[in-house]
């Protein structure tokens, strides 16, 4: 299944080339054009010189990982996150590092020798390190890098009610739709940004948009979900399986109000489940790109996932699927428009 | 038979204290060297393997627990998570972001989830998650959904693959104790090959976790003159010092302390120069629970040592050993058992 493939790919902010791999090999059959840029964005486009508006999907493919920074004295592996990653989540995880795809630890202390106001604390990044089995620094030293990334180790599998668990379905999600929906055919330049460090800092999106050129930017997300116990109700960002997740504001993009108003209307005429995202906080790759040029129409459609940023996140197959029929039926809208003319 | 393997599948199997009988069925299947094997009215599986000599024979006792900590489910909320307890001692800082195994009407899968970071306060981050604002999600979307698959007291285990680290480390669950368990059935493979004049029981003992409860029953069936308890120790790791703590890939700990009688201590420390087994003391001036106390106080008494295999991380998902250290461990005891007689055991009521 491509959306196992995805997320069980590594790919960190500026290594992403795994996930590239494997999303080129999946495209080549329906594009007609397929370049790579120098920071690594993939680009593709149907109908590259047909007239009408170009319109641009965009996903991220890096994910949110640890950076091996050192080593110590008894070879074990100090780490710090590359992308926002809550220290809380890591401990007593398993991880996969380096090229070499060493497997290790991140281990902590046992209780029997912990105060118990100790256990009120949290693990600061500082604390942690990755066991690998090396016996010394030595032996460690010949099996890591510097720089080199660990990666959580979490397997794809489909749980309860239609629902998904995996690592970085942030935004493995958003390539799964992009490679789909790539599949449709239309009359008008189709683009598909699969854009590079997202998680550092949107820096691969507005590379790829000026040299792509769209009238009009889709980003297809998975953004975080908050409809967990221990939550109001009126704090919940989004949540799992209400439908995919459409922005009115972030802390990076004010998303194009009539083409935001455009999708909540076709989502009704089709009835498909859609929500608001009711938070302000965070960003996307939107940000960079309707700043590119002259400015570039844009709206976030988003999968919520539950414990983003964590090794395992929950998504609904039901808000995938709506937001693949919402993106679908927004490009036959422009297909028709464009037919009429 | 590999033992590795079969290690690998006990830590891979679910035995929260109290339903153990999933890991002896495994344990069971992988001990041809047993002459008889009986599980007592607690759980506890006890294979014997008979000396070479009449009778009536010297009776030595190996207990290794094959029960783990867990959860279990205390609530169903009505939007269809679960809350969740312990089963034994669990530092709430490692739950979080866990995938686990909820044995409801069947194994369902299911994660530890707290409230999303960007709706904490200021500083929360640097405070641990209570264990009381954990809760699993499986998927499921109201409490009625839940309620057809989950009943409040369904037990919880960690799902957790074992990993092959570097050399023969490993990482996993369970470890605590099923090192143990794979311990004593090195021993009883070791002893195939060797003479020896004891009776040897060895017992996978059940609820250690909650209080040495199946170590109580065992030993009272059994009435052994000699308790071999082997359990996990603390190994060295980043951030513990090297006092109280004993070295991965250097054999195990012997026990010094008032659970060791002085005359094992001294007869297991020389069966290991002897041979050559790499071993570490480990003085224990108080100490705590573990099988070995349960066996020392049974009706009139035994005599008891303990070895302790050293692990990483202790009653985490990521336990980790050295696969090196439980065939020690198992040699160890095989090459003391072989060197026993009467004569000794007599001689332990002597101070």
């Amino acid at each position: 299944m491509l959306l196992a493939r995805l997320t069980q790919a590594n790919g960190a902010p500026g290594q992403e080339g795994e996930v590239r791999d494997l999303i080129r090999a999946e495209i080549e059959p329906y594009v007609d054009v397929l370049k790579m840029d120098t920071l690594g964005n993939l680009i593709a486009i149907k109908n590259p010189d047909a007239p009408g508006p170009r319109v641009m999907l965009a996903a991220h493919m890096d994910e949110v990982a640890l950076m091996i920074v050192g080593v110590d004295s008894s070879g074990y592996l100090k780490f710090r996150p590359i992308g926002g990653v809550d220290p809380r989540v890591l401990v007593a995880k398993t991880v996969t590092v380096g090229a070499k795809k060493i497997p290790g630890v991140i281990g902590s202390k046992p209780i029997h020798l912990q105060r118990a106001e100790e256990r009120e604390k949290a693990f600061a990044i500082q604390e942690m390190v990755i066991d690998i089995g090396a016996k010394s620094k030595e032996d460690a030293e010949k099996l890591v890098k510097m720089g080199e990334i660990a990666y959580f180790t979490t397997e794809y599998e489909e749980i309860g009610q239609n629902k998904v668990k995996a690592k970085a379905l942030d935004d493995r999600v958003g390539c799964a739709l992009a490679i789909r929906l790539l599949k449709e055919e239309v009359s008008f330049p189709l683009i598909a940004a699969f854009t590079v460090q997202e998680e550092v800092g949107l820096r691969g999106a507005g590379v790829a948009a000026y040299q792509a050129e769209p009238d009009l930017a889709l980003i297809l997300e998975g953004t975080t979900a908050s409809d967990v116990p221990g939550t109001d109700k009126h704090k919940h960002a989004t949540a799992v399986g209400q439908g995919p997740a459409i922005t009115v504001m972030d802390r990076t993009v004010i998303p194009h109000p009539q083409l935001v108003q455009e999708l909540f209307a076709l989502a009704e005429e089709k009835g498909i489940k859609v929500q608001v995202r009711r938070n302000t906080a965070g960003g996307t790759d939107a940000g960079q790109i309707q700043l590119s040029r002259e400015g570039v129409k844009v709206a976030v459609i988003a999968v919520p996932c539950r414990y983003i940023h964590s090794p395992v996140s929950v998504m609904s197959k039901d808000d995938f699927e709506g937001a693949y029929e919402l993106v679908k039926s927004y490009l036959a809208r422009l297909e028709e428009r464009e037919g009429s003319r | 038979m590999d033992i590795k393997q079969v290690f690998r599948t006990l830590s891979e199997a679910s035995g929260v204290s109290g339903c153990e009988a999933e890991l002896a069925q495994h344990i069971q299947e992988a001990c041809p060297w047993a002459d008889e094997l009986r599980t007592d009215k607690l759980g506890n599986l006890i294979m014997l393997k008979k000396g070479q000599s009449p009778g009536p024979r010297p009776k030595v006792m190996l207990a290794a627990h094959m029960d783990e900590i867990g959860l279990i489910v205390t609530k169903i909320e009505e939007d269809g998570f679960l809350r969740f307890s312990t089963i034994g001692g669990f530092d709430q800082r490692v739950l979080l972001a866990q995938e686990v195994v909820v044995h409801g009407k069947q194994k369902l899968t299911g994660v530890i989830g707290a409230k999303p970071p960007h709706i904490q306060t200021q500083g929360e981050q640097r405070k641990a998650v209570k264990m009381e604002d954990l809760f699993i999600d499986i998927g499921l979307d109201s409490a009625e959904q839940a309620g057809q698959v989950v009943q409040v007291g369904d037990l919880v285990t960690i799902k957790r693959g074992v990993s092959d680290l570097q050399g023969s480390f490993m990482a996993g669950k369970a470890f605590d104790d099923r090192a143990g368990v794979a311990a004593i059935l090195e021993c009883f493979k070791a002893l195939s090959t060797i003479t020896h004049t004891a009776d040897v029981y060895g017992v996978a003992t059940v609820q250690e976790e909650v209080g040495l409860r199946g170590a109580v029953t065992s030993t009272y069936g059994i009435t052994p003159d000699i308790g071999i308890a082997i359990d996990v120790g603390f190994g060295d790791s980043a951030g513990l010092p090297d006092t109280g703590t004993i070295k991965l890939s250097q054999g195990p700990g012997i026990g010094i302390g008032p659970h060791v009688h002085p005359k094992l201590l001294e007869r297991m420390v020389e069966t290991a120069q002897e041979w050559n087994i790499s071993y570490s003391l480990d003085p224990t001036p108080n100490p705590g629970g573990t099988d070995a106390y349960a066996i020392q106080v049974a009706r009139a008494g035994a005599a008891t040592i303990l070895l302790s295999i050293p692990l990483r991380y202790m009653h985490t998902p990521v336990e980790t050993l050295d696969y090196q250290d439980i065939q020690r461990t198992g040699r160890l005891m095989a090459l003391f058992i072989a060197g026993l007689d009467h004569e000794f055991v007599e001689g332990l009521t002597c101070f």
